[in-house]
């Protein structure tokens, strides 16, 4: 390259870094995102490296849905090693003081389990002392809640414990998983066997520890095939290292991709000010072709410039990202099961800098290959036009390689393949749908301007279509933050919404389930003694699929031309009853409510689940229930609305099939406060410590404490792009500054007077405002349709004061930046104004 | 203007930092009284204007020969500025062609045609056109540099003094009041000391004392390099100065007045009055 390329590059900056610099501030913060995050990523993937057998706790663990059968104990005698048992379920957990009961997560554990890492409790020495005293391990939100102390009593089915300690950090659990449902250790011997009788649910699991170093992979691989048919899973260090592996990054993935959002729209608004910077430089590019530059030399130089630009953006960006990096553990803390140590990423530091760089450089390019269509000629005459000639083929070529580049970053980035073309696809729509609807509104204003407006409104609005305006790119800076802002809260107010519905009016919101069937009698007594109807009572028999059409589950997971999916190898809760309930809908086939004890059994299947067994109604079942084998006929098909709240099962058997199975209940009711939810479920807990009930107020409650934490997160993700769109708001004001100022020394002169140069200013920006958070609200209205459609397959609820208060907020915003960005623009000389060179 | 600042100026372009050899070398290959500088013909222009073609220039030819002066004259819109950028290679012509310092335009690409200007053009234009980020200094150095050449501040500094401007060097354009512009403008036009030098409207930007200052400067210079003079002008005035005047009417030409005796004696007279030579 030549060396005036390079002295004529500096030079020409003079009088323009601060503008320079502003393009690049657009950039910084989607750097900065993909940075923080990617080198956060990087810490984490090494501190689950560092912590993989604490992660397990042991060098294997083997599990099951049931107790082990014979074979398996004989495996597990033949692995040796030190061991340790431990058996989770659900049940509720009473506390006398006060009263209250609550369904946890019960774990009874033997002495030695974690052999790597510890359970954290406080008093720290109760997490060994527990199991010595026979006492028990309270999750701390939970004991919180309750008002729960250490040496207060705690009763589990017909056993009571001696509360010695909070836990505070478990293995294999991080603290949102607390949240869904409370843990409680206990130690093995002391659980009430009652609890785990046969058709409970429990998981029964064996960690392991290898003192002579064998290989637990090689250990266990030859006997998986054998403990899979036995539905017994084994887990190694190497597998739980693979699998937190898989999840968190795909989590901290997936948060760069909104990260990334920022960067392409920070990009955006680096294009946009180059685009006006080079039209503004097209008299100096036509004296350099007068004097003999080339065309080549003179795009070089504003290439330099902006790789100038992009890699100064990228080592800012990078150094606020490490900065930001050590606020990142802080907001994902509760989806982490281990202490993610600062350390900088150099890689992560390289490749946010390059892609900056790469799509900084990419961008600007759009509005720089016009740059060869300038003529010399302009240089004699200004009203040459110059640069018009956008879209060659090597225009084309730019936008085709930022389209691969996105998609193939999307594609690295995303968790799966489609989420990567679906990001790249879904930025493309948005980006597409506020460009076109910005331009539709400006269109509609322009073409049906306000009537009888006063001459400032009608000025303002015509402010927008000034040569070299900005409105598209503020469009697009203010409609992506309310589109990603909005959009979020709407998905959030549809959910919850969801809820309270299936929650609301006269259904049922407290259940009471494996009701044993002596003990049906008891605690319907219990419901009506506190006054409380019974609104369902439903029987439940667990159950497996032995056959399809023939064929054994068996032979179709060793066929491996066969499809053997998830409603194959599920275990079913079945019902029996004689009518379907109003939540149930038949597509295929007639319900047969009767069964008269000759032939197979006519059942009705859910559509889904008949769809992924393929079957359809004439087609027979085997069902294994509890190693009996009973043959069914698929007689009808129903579509199932899921989100009513209330028994809904897969498969319905007819009255008479199952009268003789296993059964437990499931009863429910409806109470109207609080405290009478309370009452009776201690009532019941009490009388029938096995029974378990869940609150539908306080799986609300979870719910929203669940949704509140992943919205911050994602809030503060979507942070980048919204404070980027600001920026780009800025610099877009700034840019057209000289402008403004030429409107306001003409309107100066003509004898405007400041206040109207200020109200014909702010109905421009008022205008902006709202035509950006209309269209961005507009588009989140779209989304959250889409979302509320396919994705939680409910009505779509629009939080109608939130989403005008965002409109307002933006509106507000755009007015205050927009003056705060052109003071003085009425102060400047109309002589100096008018000497000065554009 | 005075004599003994007029002779100084001359001097200068003997001093340090012009260099003498470069010089020779240059005044033996430039163009001479008897070989052509620039040769147009059968010059055609036309523009769209809405569905209706506009000619602007039609059937226009001439030729110019090394060291002479002449001025394109003729009412506005009568294509004057269009000819001027066809002469330069600014532009194509639809038809017709135009070869500058033997080299046919109408073979030659954008950049070759940039090229050329490069090595045997200087220009000056009616707004100055100096680059607004660039120095005086800097902006004269831009066609030396272009060329490949390094060190030639000192060459700059030379000419710059020379049109009177020996202490505005690191002024920027926005610093410095119209006519010091056009002087920075003509320093540029001669640092790569062309064969042609094309003015537009050179003084149509200045009040008259300024105006006759900056066409004293322009003659003066003109005349020690030997370069050909090409300037379109509405100004008589300053068209007369010439030693041929083509006038320009809808596009035509309408008269080619070479030799011009009055012309000449223009020209001693107000080297004699400005210049002192």
């Amino acid at each position: 390259m030549k060396k005036w390329i390079w002295r004529f590059a500096a030079r020409d900056t003079r009088g323009n870094r601060a503008r320079l610099a502003l393009f690049v501030a657009s950039m910084v913060l989607g750097v900065a995102a993909l940075v923080s995050i990617n080198s956060f990523g990087d810490n984490l993937r090494g501190a689950i490296d560092e912590e993989a057998k604490t992660l397990l706790g042991a060098d294997l663990s083997i599990e099951s849905g049931s107790p082990f059968n014979e074979r398996t104990e004989a495996v597990i005698d033949s692995l040796g090693g030190i061991q340790s048992r431990r058996t989770s379920f659900a049940s509720m957990a009473y506390f006398p003081r006060t009263g209250d009961s609550r369904l946890v997560t019960v774990r009874g554990n033997e002495a030695g389990f974690p052999f790597y890492g510890s359970v954290e409790t406080d008093p720290p020495e109760a997490a060994s002392s527990y199991l010595q005293s026979g006492g028990a391990l309270i999750d701390g939100t939970l004991m919180q809640q309750f008002g729960i102390t250490v040496g207060d009593s705690m009763r589990i089915g017909n056993i009571a414990y001696q509360v010695e300690g909070r836990l505070l950090q478990t293995p294999r659990e991080s603290a949102a998983v607390m949240l869904f449902s409370p843990r409680v250790y206990v130690p093995l011997a002391r659980v009430d066997s009652a609890l785990l009788a046969l058709g409970s649910r429990a998981d029964y699991e064996v960690y392991f520890r290898f003192e002579d170093d064998r290989d637990a992979d090689a250990a266990i691989d030859p006997l998986r095939a054998e403990l899979r048919d036995y539905r017994v899973g084994a887990d190694t260090i190497e597998e739980e290292r693979e699998n937190w592996n898989e999840a968190l990054t795909n989590l901290y993935r997936f948060l760069g991709l909104v990260g990334f959002t920022a960067l392409l729209l920070g990009s955006l608004g680096v294009a946009s000010s180059i685009s006006v910077y080079v039209r503004q430089r097209v008299q100096t590019i036509a004296v350099l072709r007068v004097c003999g530059a080339s065309i080549g030399s003179t795009v070089w130089v504003y290439v330099l410039q902006a790789t100038a630009m992009g890699l100064f953006g990228a080592l800012l960006g990078s150094g606020i990202g490490v900065g930001i990096q050590t606020m990142i553990p802080l907001i994902l803390a509760d989806f982490l099961p281990v202490d993610v140590a600062f350390r900088i990423s150099w890689g992560a530091v390289l490749m946010g800098s390059g892609i900056g760089l790469g799509v900084t450089l990419l961008f600007a390019l759009l509005p720089l290959l016009s740059l060869r269509d300038v003529s010399p000629l302009s240089a004699l005459r200004s009203t040459v036009e110059s640069g018009t000639r956008k879209r060659g083929p090597a225009w084309w070529a730019t936008v085709a390689v930022i389209g691969l580049g996105t998609t193939g970053f999307a594609i690295a980035q995303a968790p799966t393949i489609g989420m990567g073309i679906g990001y790249a696809v879904g930025i493309l729509v948005v980006f597409l749908a506020l460009a076109g609807t910005a331009r539709l509104l400006m269109w509609a204003l322009v073409r049906r301007p306000p009537r009888g407006v006063s001459y400032t409104v009608k000025q303002g609005i015509a402010n927008l279509h000034r040569p070299n305006n900005q409105t598209l790119t503020m469009t697009l800076a203010l409609g992506l933050g309310t589109f990603l802002v909005t959009t979020m809260l709407i998905s959030e107010h549809t959910l919850v919404n969801q809820i309270t519905f299936a929650g609301a009016g006269e259904s049922p919101n407290l259940i009471f389930y494996d009701i044993q069937p002596d003990q049906v009698e008891p605690v319907r007594a219990t419901l009506e003694q506190e006054g409380l109807p019974i609104m369902s009572e439903v029987p439940i028999v667990t159950m497996r699929i032995h056959a399809v059409k023939g064929r054994t589950v068996a032979s179709l997971r060793e066929d491996s031309t066969a499809r053997a999916t998830w409603a194959h190898r599920r275990e079913y809760r079945s019902t029996f009853r004689d009518q379907l309930t109003d939540s149930e809908t038949l597509v295929a086939g007639e319900f047969d409510g009767a069964y008269s004890g000759q032939g197979s059994i006519p059942i009705s299947i859910e559509q889904d689940v008949a769809a992924e067994l393929e079957v359809e109604t004439g087609d027979e079942i085997v069902w294994d229930i509890q190693g009996i084998q009973l043959a069914s006929r698929v007689t009808s098909i129903r579509e199932v609305d899921w989100r009513q709240m209330q028994t809904n099962f897969f498969v319905v058997f007819p009255d008479g099939s199952l009268d003789r199975a296993p059964a437990r209940y499931v009863m429910m009711t409806r109470t109207n406060t609080e405290e009478a939810s309370a009452a009776v479920q201690s009532a019941v807990v009490r009388s029938q410590p096995n029974v378990s009930s869940i609150d539908i107020s306080l799986v609300l409650g979870v719910f929203d404490a669940i949704f509140s934490r992943i919205a911050f997160v994602a809030r503060f993700m979507a942070l980048f792009s919204i404070l980027t769109g600001l920026i780009v708001l800025a610099g877009a004001v700034l840019i057209s500054r000289f402008q403004r100022i030429e409107e306001s020394v003409l309107l100066k002169t003509l004898g405007a007077s400041r206040s109207t140069v200020l109200r014909i200013m702010s109905v421009e920006y008022l205008v902006l405002g709202v035509v950006a958070s209309l269209t961005g609200i507009v588009l989140a209205l779209a989304a959250g349709w889409s979302i509320s459609r396919f994705v939680f397959d409910s009505a779509l609820a629009i939080p109608a004061g939130p989403v005008l208060l965002i409109m307002a907020t933006v509106v507000a915003l755009t007015v205050v930046i927009g003056h705060l960005n052109s003071r003085g623009v009425y102060d400047r000389s109309a002589l100096e104004v008018l000497r000065s060179e554009v | 203007m005075n004599t003994a600042a007029s002779n100084d100026e001359i001097n200068s372009l003997e001093k340090p930092g012009v260099d003498r050899e470069e010089k020779r070398d240059k005044e033996n290959f430039m163009f001479d009284s008897n070989q052509e500088v620039l040769s147009v013909s059968g010059l055609a222009k036309t523009y769209r204007s809405g569905s209706k073609p506009l000619t602007v220039l039609d059937d226009v030819r001439f030729s110019i020969k090394g060291g002479d002066t002449c001025a394109i004259v003729g009412p506005s819109g009568s294509g004057k500025t269009t000819l001027l950028g066809l002469c330069a290679g600014l532009d194509s012509p639809t038809s017709g062609s135009v070869t500058l310092c033997s080299h046919p335009f109408g073979s030659l690409s954008e950049d070759e045609r940039a090229e050329v200007r490069n090595e045997h053009v200087g220009f000056v234009f009616q707004s100055f056109r100096l680059i607004p980020t660039l120095t005086a200094i800097e902006n004269v150095m831009v066609p030396a540099e272009l060329r490949g050449r390094h060190d030639v501040r000192d060459e700059a500094a030379a000419l710059l003094k020379d049109v009177g401007l020996g202490d505005r060097y690191d002024h920027f354009p926005s610093q410095l009041s119209g006519g010091e512009q056009q002087r920075v403008a003509l320093a540029r036009a001669f640092i790569n000391k062309p064969d042609i030098l094309f003015a537009d409207e050179p003084t149509g930007n200045l009040d008259s004392e300024t105006g006759e200052h900056v066409v004293e400067l322009l003659f003066r210079l003109n005349k020690e390099a030997g370069t050909t003079l090409v300037l379109v002008t509405h100004d008589l005035e300053l068209a007369n100065m010439t030693q041929r005047v083509i006038r320009l009417r809808g596009g035509k030409v309408v008269s080619d007045a070479t030799g011009a005796g009055q012309s000449a004696r223009q020209v001693d007279r107000i080297q004699e009055n400005f210049v002192g030579v």
